[in-house]
């Protein structure tokens, strides 16, 4: 069944601060291969300009995609999960996410759209710092498929 | 932001250094852990062929997570890239074998935007397909 197109706009409320830890950007940049000493090391950030190690760039979805939970997760709105996939992911950055931050997200459904029977979901996620500095933005798009015979 | 590579120094076509990643079965266990998504299609075989997949898949966001590295191998601060986005055409299939998969990436400038910015598009194949579609950077470069 078609989403419900009142809901494009809905924004739901911040979250509680997520705080970035130093081990678990390391964990993520070891996970991903990824031997950048900006993400690892504080001297090697700090000779960048960086006041501590700096996140990969995509380390934010974990952050941003939970909180997106709010909007899947919305009885109301009756988003079938068990047929989503991910179809688009895009960041805009004003800053790196680093070491020490607190950062809440704000999430918006920005798109609601039908298309041969799929539900199409865009979703907003504004991350700002503890000074309520704008950190990243990132819009997720889930595709929800046609269930068969429907 | 401190990055190597001036802006001056790069023209339109400029060709960033392909890199290839491996992906196993072992890393997306890893990657499941340290991303915090445990969507069986990432693990569990028996799980995604009932979905109808061909195979255990790799999580999107680990694509996306090493296709940027072409851009932040490049220019050395990952602070760089100011804007980055995917689409996720086709999945990256990882055989629970010894081999698994590979990512192949490329990368070029396809646009000098002001204020010493730059649009760097990705190629990002596996098995012969391409897995990510209108996969873009935004890439701050000295002045």
């Amino acid at each position: 069944m078609a989403l419900d197109q009142s809901f494009v706009g809905r924004s739901y409320p911040p979250t509680d601060p997520y705080e970035v830890g130093r081990e678990k950007i390391r964990e993520f940049a070891e996970a991903v291969r990824d031997a950048n000493p900006a993400y690892v090391d504080p001297e090697a950030a700090k000779a960048l300009g960086h006041s501590d190690v700096i996140a990969p760039p995509t380390f934010v979805f974990a952050i941003t995609f939970k909180a997106a939970g709010q909007v899947i997760e919305d009885p109301q709105l009756g988003l079938d999960y068990s047929r989503v996939v991910h179809g688009d992911q895009k960041f805009a950055y004003t800053r790196p996410v680093r070491a020490g931050d607190r950062l809440t997200v704000t999430s918006t459904i920005e798109a609601i759209k039908s298309l041969a029977g799929n539900d199409i979901l865009d979703i907003r996620g504004e991350v700002h710092d503890e000074a309520g500095e704008h950190v990243v933005t990132a819009w997720t798009k889930l595709v929800s498929r046609a269930a068969e015979g429907a | 932001m401190t990055t190597t590579i001036q802006y001056a120094d790069v023209e339109i076509g400029t060709e960033l250094p392909a890199q290839t990643f491996p992906v196993t079965r072992a890393t997306l266990v890893q990657y499941a852990g340290a991303s915090g998504d445990f969507n069986p299609i990432h693990w569990n075989e028996k799980f995604a062929v009932e979905v109808g997949l061909p195979d255990v898949i790799a999580h999107g966001m680990f694509t996306m997570a090493e296709a940027i590295r072409v851009v932040t191998d490049w220019v050395g601060d990952p602070a760089a890239v100011v804007e980055y986005g995917v689409r996720f055409t086709k999945p990256v299939i990882v055989p629970n074998d010894d081999k698994g998969a590979e990512i192949e990436v490329s990368g070029k400038v396809a646009a000098k935007l002001d204020d010493g910015r730059v649009r760097v598009d990705l190629t990002a194949m596996s098995a012969g397909q391409k897995v990510l579609g209108m996969s873009r950077a935004v890439v701050q470069l000295a002045q």
